[in-house]
């Protein structure tokens, strides 16, 4: 037996010895095993199970009171023209670094001629990411965003400005309704590489417990909410 | 395990006198336990959560083998590796051999608490790896040679004056004149510094705050992103776990997320939560080409079952030491262990035996506080009764308490010899108070005495005073 499998057995030996669970029991297996395939949700809390207009309410509130500025759009050359006037009210560069995700592709960037996009893995150097959310969770203003061709983890924590668009019909009550979402794409029990759960900008307390924006991760977090049902 | 001379009473004392910290100590009060109160109060169900967390944990723990079996088997299927580490001498010897394997000269790393309880740092170190913490906190302890002295602001007992000091020592080539007087300077030369560590590490170290078995997960959480950092831009990531950290589904996973920030911070949810999933898939933008889970026991397996089973469903919020007012009076260092407040005194005796703790179980005044605030609802101040037994039970050098209750217990057992002496001792105290009616020396109990006044009996015993009422 090499030294790893040696290894294994002495921990779930000892585990089974101190629970007394030495023999096969189809009960605990069966308890398991169900367990894993119902994925039962514990409880959901009330606020989001609110309706449309509440969800988003709640959700860029939510986002708004962790150190995010949030805005809702009616169509993509709203998108645009969003991050141009972010960009510009906060005097930032205008080079952005986006994922390939075809709906970020395909915006209609024309409309705002200042602005660059370059493809693909960031460098040091970027400024600021675009990345689309692949579901927002209102309960707590919470960004899922997946790992992927073409959607580099590393875009959502290297530059200081991060620019994050997410479809309204993506917004979501709680977390089980995004895992739910996730299953459907990826399979039972898959997951991509990374999930990321993004809910502010990068801060830290450590000193003093004085709160600061920027610690490794964006200074800053911008939420487009695009919403071609909006009024 | 990182111990820092068992000395308790001398720890604590030299805590008492050091004003600085005193002074940050102050921070626990003012910040942690007020944002506590508030998140719970703006989640109404926040109390059911704990019990279903507590359920969650509670049904893993019972059935820990199936699970850590599953578990195995999704990371594998996800490209990813889990090893199993007996002792921190299996897990240190396991995570070198990967550093090594992987040709690694520099290693960043995530905060981990059970990095710190196998000494990894101090392996790589001595093997000729560069081993760097991230969190900013772990970086400034690292800095000082210190371990943290607290679950979740591990140098919440410093000054930025002092983090200040220790920048212009450690961080060479940069002018000597800059500005650090702001805790925001002092963020944005760390960031500056650690950037350069996060793009040329080879490898990355995490810990883990829950695996998921669903999935074959590991999950991180941190408000700075240095864990994603960490996990994403070398060429392997490396998970080291203690095997308690699992729970079944992403469902589970939720429930207590919902939890950890609340009850640690105040937050709603922590700014990243993180799951990652095995090595990068094929096509993927980027992040690791390897990944390995080390699950460490370490004398938990041991724990399942018994009086302590309770203590593995801890998830390391910290809200029984931001709560203890104990821990608020000395901070973490004078506790002398890694784990420190009311989890560390439980939890420390059951990794190191308590014949190496044996001052931890005592650093309780049993008020009750850890176990009204703890999200998983673990009893401590039963937990740390029971080790008080099992250190009082043993044959042990204690031997003046010993006498002392038993003599006691005979007298108690026997209700008019108990009345004839509590009547004397009563008479007795009463006489030597005198008229001020205060004791400033009592034999065995100078180290009372010494800061006070014990106020003097005033001659009767309480049946004396009963049987005087009920007759009038």
């Amino acid at each position: 037996m090499s030294g790893s499998q040696a290894n294994r057995k002495k921990v779930l030996e000892s585990i089974r010895t101190t629970l007394g669970a030495n023999a096969p029991d189809k009960w605990r297996e069966a308890n398991v095993r169900h367990r894993l395939v119902t994925h039962p949700s514990g409880t959901i809390p009330a606020r989001s199970l609110g309706n449309r207009e509440a969800g988003l309410a709640l959700f860029s509130g939510m986002l708004a009171s962790q150190g995010a500025e949030v805005t809702r759009v009616r169509d993509p050359e709203g998108v645009v023209k969003a991050i141009a006037a972010y960009l510009a009210k906060h005097e930032l560069p205008s080079e952005l670094r986006l994922s390939e995700e075809p709906v970020l592709v395909t915006l209609p960037w024309l409309l705002a001629p200042k602005l660059t996009q370059t493809y693909g893995e960031p460098s040091a150097s970027d400024a600021i990411g675009l990345s689309r959310a692949i579901a927002g969770v209102a309960e707590t203003g919470t960004l899922f965003l997946v790992s992927g061709a073409g959607n580099p983890t590393s875009l959502n924590f290297l530059p200081e400005t991060h620019i994050v668009m997410v479809d309204e019909g993506d917004v979501v009550g709680c977390y089980e309704e995004a895992w739910g979402r996730l299953r459907a794409l990826y399979g039972e029990g898959t997951l991509p590489r990374t999930v990321n759960w993004i809910s502010g900008p990068s801060r830290t307390a450590d000193i003093e417990q004085t709160i600061i924006s920027g610690a490794h991760g964006p200074k800053r977090l911008f939420v487009v909410i695009l919403d071609e049902r909006s009024p | 395990m990182t111990t820092l001379g068992s000395d308790f009473k001398a720890n604590a004392a030299k805590a008492l006198a050091d004003a600085e910290l005193q002074r940050a100590l102050l921070n626990v009060k003012r910040g942690f336990v007020q944002k506590r109160v508030d998140a719970k109060a703006r989640l109404p169900e926040f109390d059911t959560l704990r019990d279903e967390a507590r359920a969650i944990k509670l049904h893993t723990l019972s059935h820990l083998d199936l699970y850590l079996d599953y578990f195995e088997r999704k990371v594998a299927d996800s490209g990813g590796q889990v090893h199993f580490a007996p002792t921190a001498a299996d897990a240190r010897e396991i995570i070198l051999k990967l550093c090594r394997d992987a040709d690694a000269k520099l290693v960043t790393k995530g905060k981990s608490m059970v990095s710190e309880e196998i000494g990894l740092n101090a392996c790589l170190e001595e093997a000729g790896i560069e081993a760097v913490e991230t969190d900013l906190g772990e970086y400034i302890a690292q800095m000082r040679n210190e371990a943290p002295s607290h679950l979740i602001a591990p140098i919440i007992h410093l000054n930025k004056e002092t983090i200040a000091e220790d920048f212009r020592r450690s961080h060479e080539g940069l002018a000597a004149d800059r500005t650090l007087g702001s805790a925001a300077d002092l963020v944005a030369e760390a960031r500056a510094v650690l950037r350069q560590k996060f793009l040329a590490a080879d490898v990355g170290i995490t810990g883990a705050n829950l695996l998921i078995a669903e999935t074959g997960s590991s999950v991180v959480v941190t408000n700075e992103g240095n864990a994603d950092l960490t996990q994403t831009l070398p060429k392997m990531h490396i998970v080291i776990a203690s095997i308690e950290k699992l729970v079944p589904t992403l469902e589970d996973a939720c429930t207590i997320l919902r939890l950890l920030a609340r009850s640690a911070t105040g937050q709603e949810i922590t700014t990243y939560t993180t799951f990652a999933t095995g090595p990068r898939r094929e096509g993927d933008a980027d992040g690791p080409s390897a990944y390995h889970v080390v699950l460490l026991d370490n004398g938990r397996s041991e724990m399942l079952g018994g009086s302590f089973n309770d203590m593995l469903s801890c998830i390391r919020c910290g809200a029984c030491l931001n709560h203890c007012p104990v821990y608020a009076t000395i901070g973490g260092h004078a506790y002398g262990s890694l784990y420190v407040g009311p989890m560390g005194a439980v939890l420390t005796p059951a990794l190191v035996g308590i014949d190496h703790a044996r001052d931890l179980p005592n650093a309780s005044s049993l008020c009750g506080r850890c176990e009204d605030v703890c999200p998983v609802r673990i009893p401590l101040p039963s937990m740390l009764r029971a080790w008080r037994e099992r250190d009082f039970a043993r044959d042990n050098p204690k031997f003046r308490e010993k006498t002392a209750l038993k003599l006691w217990a005979y007298a108690a057992k026997r209700p008019r010899l108990y009345h004839a002496l509590s009547g004397a001792a009563v008479k007795l105290l009463a006489l030597l108070a005198g008229r001020s009616g205060k004791l400033s020396w009592l034999p065995f109990a100078g180290a009372w005495t010494r800061n006070r006044d014990l106020p003097a009996p005033e001659g009767e015993t309480f049946h004396q005073l009963y049987a005087k009422r009920t007759q009038e």
